[in-house]
Parts: C-alpha cells; structure tokens; sequence
C-alpha cells in the first residue's frame, strides 16, 4: 500500500516578538499526514495559536517568524510574498476561528459570503457550478441547502449553525490543510459535539490535514489521532493519541492530565502549582522545570531535545522512562463522598421563578442546600441557571417565589437585605477579570467586607486579610498589588479570600473556572473543595461542565430551560440519568476516558 | 508525596500598570506635555506672583496715552495713559482664578452627574441627561452672558455661570466612560455586600473613569480661560479699576497699530495659557490611550 507524504510539514518553526531575539514559540516541528487530525493542546499563553497561524503564513502584530520552514508540498509558506499568501490561503490551507460571529460579516447573506470563497479562488466554472458547490458544501456541513436558508443573514443562525458555515468557508475550496483554532470553545456540549463530528468526517472523506488546536484535553482526546502538547512555546510532547494520553512521558502532560476532571469520577482533580513563564522570562534549561516534582539539577542546565521514546512518540524530558512508569492519581478521600450527617437545610429555594419583565428564564424552580453540602447546579447556556443563582444573592431581583435562608425569606434586591443576610450569603463570580475592581489593591479589596461588616480594629482586620491570603495560597506581598498584576487563577483566588472573609455560611458560585485554565481549574476547584469542607459552607457550584461536579458536589440539578429536570446525589444522576436530556448532556460531554476506552477497542 | 503539595503562588511579575497615577508618569514623559506644563507654569507664575514684581500699580497714570514703550514704562502706555506691563502682571490673577474655580464647579457637578446617570440606568438616567442637553444646547457664552448681563457682573456669579454650562459636558463624558464600568462584575460584588451607593459611585466607579476625566478637565479649563477672558472683552468685569487680560485687549484693540503692545501681552499670555492646558490635555490622553506616535511605525 503506498501511503502518500505528509500535506504538511513544519520544521523547527521560530516565532518571535517583533524586533527582539524574545521567542513565543521555538523549535516547533511536526508533519500531518492526509485525513489526519493532529490535536495541539496547551494552556492559554503557550503559544499554540500563534503556531496555527503561522502555518497560514500570518502572525498577529507584534510578532514575527524567526525562522524555520512550512512545508506545504513543495512551497514553504514562510518564504512566499503576500499576494502568494493571500492566493494559497483558503485554497490550499484554510483557516477556522474561534469565534465564528466575529468571523462572519454581519452584513452578508451566508450564501453570499459562501460563494465569495469560491469566486475569490476561481473555483468551479461559472455561477451554476458554484451554487451546486455551495449547496453540496451545506449538507456535507448538515446545515439545510435549501435557498431561503442561504438568505439568511449570520444572526439569524445559531452558534452552532454560524460555525458550521464556518466550517463550510473553510472546506469550501477543498484545501489540504486546514487549521482549526479552538473552534467549539463557546459552543454548547450538544453542539459542539455535533460539530466534532462534522470536522471529523470531513477530514477523513476528502484526505485533508487538519490541526485542532485546543486547550481541551477532553476535546482533542476524542477528536486527534496524534496529540502536541505544547508548553510555554515548545512542543514536549507528540504521540499518538491513545499512548499519549494513556502512558504520558512528559511531566507537563502528566499532570495536565490529573488536572482534567473526569466524568466517572473516583477521582481527585490535582492542579499545578506555580505559571507558565512568559516570553522573555523564561528560564535556562527546561522550561517545566520550577514546577516540575520529576525537576533534577540537569533539568536546569539545557533544554532537553525532543527525543523518540517509542513508535512515533517524541518527548522533550531526560526522565522520560522514570516519568511513564510512574502514576499520578489520588484517590477521592471519604468526606467528598455523601455527607456524614444530614443536616437541615440553610438555604430553601420554593417555587422560584425569575426572568426579565414578562420573559422568564427561570421556572418554579424548589432546591434546598444544607450547610457542609454543594449542590452543583448544571445546564447549558441560556437554561437560566446564572439568572437563579444571581436572584439567591439578590443581584437579579426581578423574580417571585420564596427564597430562605435558616428559615426567614430573603428580600429579591440585596439592597433590601439585612445586613447579617448579606453577610451570610457571598457570591464569587465567573470572571475573575470583571470581579476585582482594577483600581483597588488586593489588600483593599479583600477587607471591603470586613470594613463594612465590622471586622474590629484596622489591626485585626490586616491580620485577617493576611490570614485570608494565606487560606487562598496566595503570599502577604499580594495585598499592596493590584488585580492586573495578577493571573486569571491568582484573581480568582482574591474573589474567593473576599467572598470568605466575613465568614459566610452559604457560597454561591457562579461559573468560577469557566475563565480558567485546565490546571488553574484544578488548582481552584481543590481549594474550595477544602474550604467548603473546612468552614462547613453550604456551595451552591453553578457550571456547564458536568465532569466538574463530579470533583466537586455531592449533588447535582440538571437545568434545561429554566427549570430542574433532575436532582439527586452526584453518583446517582450522572451514573444512572433517569431524564431524557441528562442522558443526552453526559453522551454528548467529551470524557477523555471514554474516548480511549472507545479508541482502544476499535 | 511532594506533588499533594498545597500551590504556593509565586510572585507576580511587575506589570507597567495604566492607574491615574501611571498615566500622569506617562503622559510626563511625553514631550506635548513638557511643554504644556512649561507654558502653564510660566503663565501662572505670571499671573500668580506678578502683582508683587509690578512696579506701578494698575490704575497709576504714567503720561499720555497709548505711548510706545519709553523710559520708566518697559511696554508704553494704554488708552488712558497706565503702564501696560504693570497692568499685565496685575490682570492675570482674576482670570485664572475664575477659569479654575469654574472649572472645578463643572467637573464636580458633572462628575456626579454622570455617575449617577450611568449608574442609575432607566429613568433617572434619561432626566438628568436630557436636562444636559437643554442646556449644551445654548452656547456657552451666551448663556453666561445673560447670567452675567441680568445680574451684573460678580466672581461668584461668573463661576457659577461658567462652571454651570462646563457641567453637562463633564458630565456626558463621564457617563459615556462609566457606563461600561457599571456593567462590571465588581460593580455587583458591592452591590451584593450592600456597599452604599455613594461609595459604589466615587469609590468603585469613579477611579476606573479618571483618565477621560484627566482629559476632559484640561479641555474645561481651556474653555474655561477662553470663555472668562472673552467676557472680560466684552467689558464685564468683576473691578472696572483692576486690570484684566479680557479687559485690557478691548481697551487697546483700537490702538492696535499705534501701540501694540496692550493687545499684544495679554494676548499671548491667553494663546499661550489656552495651548499649555490643551497640550497637557493631549498628553494625558495620549498616555491613557496607550498612544506613543514615536513607537507605532512598528
């Protein structure tokens, strides 16, 4: 059987910030063959999209290609002039964004940005040929073809059905490469799973070379036959996805691993302590090495090269052997497991519903949450599950129905609250960039409450804050700094600390990691598993990924359409699902697990 | 075991931060602003501290009228035969004053203002900036000079006239700025603890809206100088035996080509007051925006 080349090749690819010897990405090299998905993952800042688009011949400003070679059959890309670029583009390698509104024009009728491509390109001869492309092109992406659909303008789609368009653009010249950049991060798990499928498809049927880039582990796992995994812009890891995943040999990716939460749960999320160094700041030696348990004084000498450990599996460690034998898990410890009294509830939520004016988002919703238990509440976007949680700390005051807390109803507006109540219940927000006043110190933010709540002498209160600080492991230093100073965990972190310096029995949170990253996740979601444990508060976790609360609660409601469709203990719902739609949420829900059980018995 | 150990964060690296404070160190290394503040500082300078080097005082008689400058009068005589520059150095004084008392009123009152509006949102919101509108609606000079004409001529009365029309364009910018502010999630974190409103306006809202305030404040106060000085021409003034640059440039408009220098000193002093503040205005804004001109050819 003759295998044909590689559609692409890129050899050690150099990326640096413009007018300095200050690398973004280096020594990146890999090939990916027809009809193959190639997932490079990474945390936010590790220089995976700025790879994507390198394969593209473009970079974002203030960046540029220091050296190295895309090799496109017999074209590098790097060396090819903008009109040269500008031809290849979308014809031989296409792009997909993460975004797909923002990628769409808003003003064009999807038929008519959909023939744009072709017309661009000389595709087809004449119009006939290309409207027959345009309606193959929509039902090769299952979207319908009929011409009214075409008419439509990019906002009258779904997310979902914007990025199949996208989609759709993007194969629509039948290209060899095409590079997709996280291209169902805002999607919903329904969605986006429908959407995998697709570009999973149309990848295999038309021999195209595809790299996903992705900082979802879970996503790639059930997407790529070969995983990257690139940290702080080196590759050091490649593999095929199943050996990847399964015997991990780079620290980095060992942990990056433990950091996922899994769907089947028995097991603890572990975080990674420590950052990513950032360009510029990076260390001699191995780049993982300062957050790194395997770190020898070796490690810190030189960058280990990327170096074959088996069959088509590379690794960047000189302690890769020790580093595959070895596993890294922790078994859940019992206090996650059930609670070990029952206690009466602290919060009562009785047929609640709220909306905005006369639209309601949230239906007769009754849930109870007892202190030393967090009830997750999942859904996907727009089943109103932030709208409840924002009416319990009365930031959404437009809803009826009785809320108590310990027994006495709590006002909708928090303004109307009585101080203890506003005190009892804290809120921790989704976005830890849009939480923390940017104007304000740490140390400033963090004692607001106490100021206001009376937290006694100006003395006491510093020594609170610093004990605050250490609580969230974060240094004392912190609290002279301000919130830009920050990483996106560091400021989740301070939310948390304010949230919990008044010393609240119930904590709403809402969305805390979506922000994050996988490890930062990890990290936070760990820290408030031992707080709530700790100070006995009753969570009420919001969130859209149900892997989640398996590390986190022990019960879970299911939201669809603003009312719960389900609640019970975690192991219960999400083991045995007894609703129609819970079922379909966890099939749809990547899981890492089953992806490789799945992979390995095929 | 070493793995289950708690993180410890390391330290954060020192990011070059854009706080009111970092703006004004950025708009000073900027060279607009050097030398605005250079022509401000010398302009106010004169105003402030020259009464005191005056050798005659304003109202003297030095000899005939409109005489280019001689002997004992370094910049000749006006229209009634005073030394031109003891009445120079004498009549910056009250302008000044004017101009930065009524400058102050303005943004204080337009600040709170757009504060609220953009807090309030609805209702409140829709009032009080259509009551802006009616009164940018009139120009500002008319407006003070019916004030002024109606009830004659008094500080206290120019600075509220003056300071009163500054407002509703204060406070048009400040909600403009704020009204993403108020959409913030720790807007709502305060909300949430029951922080009061006023607190939530002037301690949360109002620091993340003190760039575009920075600006708009230099360009209040070079309207400001304009509109006092302009007043002051059309012979409105607080003492009619005092000097004032307004004042004494319609006194000796006539006398132009005879004897220059009455029209001219006072003059340059407002053109080159009015370019200080509206460099300095453009350096801070610079500076806000992240603007460097010398920079951005990369």
């Amino acid at each position: 059987m003759n295998t044909p080349g590689p559609s692409i090749i890129v050899e050690r690819l150099r990326v640096l910030v413009r007018g300095t010897t200050r690398d973004i990405v280096d020594d990146v090299s890999f090939e990916i063959a027809p009809g193959e998905v190639l997932g490079l993952v990474g945390e936010s800042g590790s220089g995976k999209t700025t790879v994507g688009l390198a394969l593209l011949g473009h970079t974002r400003r203030g960046v540029q290609i220091g050296g190295g070679s895309v090799r496109l059959g017999e074209v590098d890309v790097l060396q090819l002039t903008e009109s040269e670029l500008e031809h290849m583009r979308g014809r031989l390698i296409s792009y997909v964004p993460q975004d797909p509104a923002a990628a769409l024009n808003p003003a064009l009728r999807i038929g008519t940005q959909l023939r744009e491509i072709l017309e661009a390109h000389n595709y087809g001869k004449g119009g006939d040929e290309r409207h027959q492309r345009v309606a193959e092109m929509m039902r090769e992406v299952a979207l319908p073809d009929q011409p009214s659909f075409l008419k439509r303008y990019p906002h009258e789609l779904s997310g979902g059905q914007q990025q199949r368009v996208g989609l759709a653009i993007a194969f629509a010249c039948r290209p060899r490469v095409i590079v997709l950049d996280e291209p169902t991060t805002g999607l919903d798990v329904t969605t986006q799973a429908h959407v995998l499928g697709t570009v999973r498809e149309l990848a295999a049927a038309h021999g195209v070379a595809a790299l996903y880039v992705s900082h979802d582990l879970a996503v790639v796992g059930t997407l790529a036959n070969r995983v990257a995994v690139m940290y702080a812009g080196r590759v050091v890891e490649l593999g095929p996805t199943l050996d990847l995943f399964r015997a991990a040999a780079h620290p980095y990716t060992q942990r990056l691993i433990a950091a996922i939460p899994h769907l089947t749960g028995g097991r603890e999320l572990i975080g990674i302590g420590g950052r990513a160094p950032s360009p510029g700041r990076r260390p001699s030696g191995c780049m993982f090495a300062p957050r790194c348990t395997f770190a020898q004084e070796r490690c810190t000498v030189a960058l280990p090269d990327l170096r074959p450990i088996a069959v088509g599996h590379s690794v960047r460690c000189v302690r890769a052997e020790e580093v595959r034998g070895h596993t890294l898990t922790r078994a859940r410890d019992g206090a996650r497991e059930g609670q070990a009294t029952v206690q009466a509830p602290i919060l009562a939520l009785t047929a609640v519903s709220a909306g905005y004016r006369r639209r309601m988002v949230v239906h007769d919703v009754t849930l109870q949450v007892a202190p030393h238990e967090c009830l997750a509440l999942v859904g996907e976007s727009g089943s109103g599950k932030t709208t409840l949680a924002r009416s319990v700390a009365g930031l959404h005051s437009d809803r009826m129905g009785e809320i108590t807390l310990s027994g006495k109803p709590l006002a909708n507006s928090a303004r109307d609250r009585p101080r203890e109540q506003r005190r009892t219940i804290q809120y921790v927000f989704q976005n830890p960039y849009g939480s923390l006043n940017p104007r304000r110190t740490i140390g400033h933010i963090i004692r607001q409450p106490l100021e206001l709540f009376g937290g006694g002498s100006s003395a006491d209160i510093d020594r609170k804050v610093d004990e605050m600080l250490d609580r969230v492991s974060l240094a004392a230093s912190y609290a002279g700094r301000y919130p830009e100073q920050l990483s996106g965990g560091e400021r989740q972190r301070v939310a948390i600390a304010r949230a919990l310096i008044c010393d609240p029995s119930v904590l709403v949170c809402d969305e805390v990691t979506s922000a994050l990253d996988v490890s930062v996740q990890a990290a936070i979601v760990e820290l408030l598993g031992i707080l709530q444990r700790d100070l006995g508060l009753a969570m009420l976790f919001v969130t859209h990924n149900l892997p989640l609360v398996r590390s986190i609660a022990q019960r879970v409601a299911v939201m669809n359409q603003g009312r719960i469709i389900e609640l019970g203990d975690v192991d219960q719902v999400l083991g045995s699902p007894k609703d129609e739609y819970t079922r379909r949420l966890l099939s749809d829900t990547p899981s890492l697990e089953v992806a490789l059980e799945t992979a390995q018995s095929s | 075991m070493a793995v289950l150990n708690p993180l410890v964060a390391q330290e954060p690296p020192l990011v070059q931060s854009k706080r009111p404070a970092g703006v004004i160190l950025g708009a000073l290394s900027l060279w607009r602003t050097r030398i605005g503040l250079v022509l401000v500082l010398l302009i106010a300078g004169i105003a402030i501290f020259g009464p005191l080097f005056a050798p005659h005082g304003p109202a003297d008689f030095m000899g005939l009228p409109n005489r280019l400058p001689f002997g004992d009068a370094r910049f000749g005589t006006d229209h009634l035969g005073q030394d031109v520059w003891s009445r120079f150095l004498d009549g910056g004084r009250t302008i000044l004053l004017l101009a930065a008392a009524a400058t102050l009123l303005g943004l204080a009152l337009g600040t709170s203002i757009g504060l609220l509006a953009a807090y309030s949102r609805g209702l409140l919101d829709d009032g009080l900036m259509r009551a802006m509108d009616v009164i940018l609606a009139f120009p500002q000079i008319l407006l003070t000079l019916v004030a002024i004409s109606t009830l004659g001529p008094s500080a206290w009365l120019m600075v509220l006239a003056v300071g009163l029309t500054n407002m509703p364009r204060v406070a048009r910018v400040t909600r403009g700025a704020a009204q993403p502010i108020v959409e913030r999630d720790f807007v709502a974190a305060a909300e949430a603890i029951g922080v009061p409103r006023w607190r939530i306006l002037f301690g949360e809202i109002l620091p993340n809206v003190l760039s575009p305030l920075m600006v708009e404040s230099s360009l209040r106060l070079t309207y400001s100088i304009g509109v006092i000085a302009a007043i002051a021409f059309l012979g409105f003034t607080t003492n009619p035996n005092g000097a004032d640059w307004g004042l004494m440039i319609q006194e000796n408009y006539l006398a132009l080509v005879v004897q220059p220098w009455g029209v001219v000193l006072p003059m340059a002093a407002v053109a080159l007051l009015t370019m200080g503040t509206g460099m300095i205005g453009d350096g801070i804004a610079r500076a806000a925006a992240g603007i460097d001109r010398s920079r951005s050819g990369e």
